[in-house]
């Protein structure tokens, strides 16, 4: 069947189902092959952060590697391996719900859902792989197993969870519902599959650690969804533009490169230039705002000529909107404007609002 | 699990509503928005004592 085919049967169930934002992983905003930071979260592909701490190295990318049906994949490599899986070690791949999308799934209370996860799933690694379903306090979790029975062949693998009927579980623009895919997990960090338990787990006891200790192992992903049902239906596809707003709820490039229109800007006062940033969509908290320096990366042109400067302030900024200025680096007349450009093929401007 | 490293916090302007600042080495601004992941861990370290906020300029 050809892919176009099978992408077309895959909108059989209907688009709301799936709780997941760009689970076909088709949008990559921050582009790239990333690096995992060690002791620290690193969003990767939009929506898809990673837990890492441990002495070996691991990258993230997009590929188009990916099953009948879907265009790319989460591809995640060991580059270094950590040979010796202490209990505090791991590496885990984390989708974080909002508790706005969340809520529906009465999480925490004696209407809670049962839930369904889906997904595509092909490794070098064979035999029993964890994760783990939590809240966003990390204090509730149920640890889950799965088998790659074919190294580097797509598998589907579904996975059913009664509802938590306790714990707190956000329903407002915080972190609640968690699911983690663990490549290598210590013992601290996993429990027993198949119940819930008031602990922060990655993943499930006994599951392999054979992405993080072997050097040059693949673990790809993708078509993942979470739906309100006791048994797996269809993936639910999205159009692009569909995933690429709601991503950028959480993460926005408004610029990358060279000669990119950042806006209008103005003199406020002979060395004080103001513009500002309109986000494409509201988002989820006020963002924080990332710019890359370096010498005349942004320019003001005005009145004939140009004024350029190397960073960006960003000040009163809301879910709507960032306002911005530079005070050190400019020299014009009060009261004229112009427009602001990245003048750069290393000018950047994001804003992050991931939660 | 939302460790960071923080390095040279300080309030942007004196109205307070943003922090410059470096995480995990990179540049930032992060709004005081307790709402905002990278404001909700500086205020963590604030709290522990293991991060201070300079004045703006």
């Amino acid at each position: 069947m050809s892919k176009a085919r099978q992408l077309a049967d895959n909108g059989a169930g209907g688009q709301n189902k799936n709780l997941v934002i760009n689970g076909s992983m088709a949008i990559h905003q921050r582009g790239g092959t990333i690096t995992l930071a060690n002791g620290a979260v690193t969003y990767t592909l939009d929506r898809m952060c990673f837990f890492k701490s441990h002495a070996g190295t691991n990258t993230v990318e997009q590929s188009t590697d990916a099953p009948v049906g879907f265009l790319n994949s989460l591809k995640v490599t060991t580059t270094v391996a950590d040979a010796s899986v202490a209990a505090g070690d791991r590496v885990a791949m984390i989708y974080r719900m909002e508790g706005l999308d969340a809520a529906k799934l009465e999480f925490g209370s004696s209407s809670a859902k049962t839930i369904t996860i889906s997904f595509y799933v092909k490794s070098s690694i064979t035999g029993t792989h964890g994760g783990a379903v939590g809240n966003g306090s990390d204090n509730r979790a149920y640890p889950f197993t799965y088998t790659i029975s074919d190294a580097n062949t797509w598998e589907r693998k579904t996975i059913t969870v009664a509802g938590d009927t306790t714990g707190t579980w956000a329903v407002t623009n915080a972190r609640s519902l968690q699911v983690c895919w663990g490549l290598g997990v210590g013992s601290t960090y996993s429990g027993s599959a198949g119940a819930w338990e008031a602990a922060d787990r990655n993943s499930a006891s006994g599951a392999t650690t054979g992405v993080l200790t072997t050097a040059n192992a693949t673990w790809f992903i993708t078509g993942i969804q979470i739906e309100a049902e006791s048994f797996a239906t269809p993936f639910a596809p999205k159009s692009f533009a569909e995933d690429l707003i709601d991503c950028q709820r959480y993460y926005f490039k408004f610029l990358e490169g060279d000669d990119k229109e950042i806006g209008v800007g103005w003199y406020f006062s002979s060395s004080h230039a103001s513009f500002m940033f309109r986000y494409p969509t509201t988002m989820r908290a006020t963002p924080t705002g990332i710019d890359e320096t370096g010498t005349g990366y942004y320019t003001l042109f005005r009145n004939g000529g140009s004024d350029a400067f190397n960073s960006v302030t960003f000040e009163n900024g809301s879910t709507e909107q960032f306002s911005a200025f530079n005070n050190s680096e400019m020299s014009g007349t009060a009261g004229q404007a112009g427009i602001v450009r990245g003048t750069n093929a290393s000018s950047k401007i994001e804003f992050d609002a991931e939660i | 699990m939302n460790e960071m490293t923080i390095t040279n916090a300080q309030y942007t302007t004196t109205d307070n509503t943003t922090i410059k600042c470096e995480i995990g080495g990179i540049r930032m601004q992060v709004p005081t928005d307790p709402s905002n992941r990278h404001y909700d861990e500086i205020k963590k370290q604030v709290d522990a004592g293991t991060l201070t906020i300079a004045d703006a300029d």
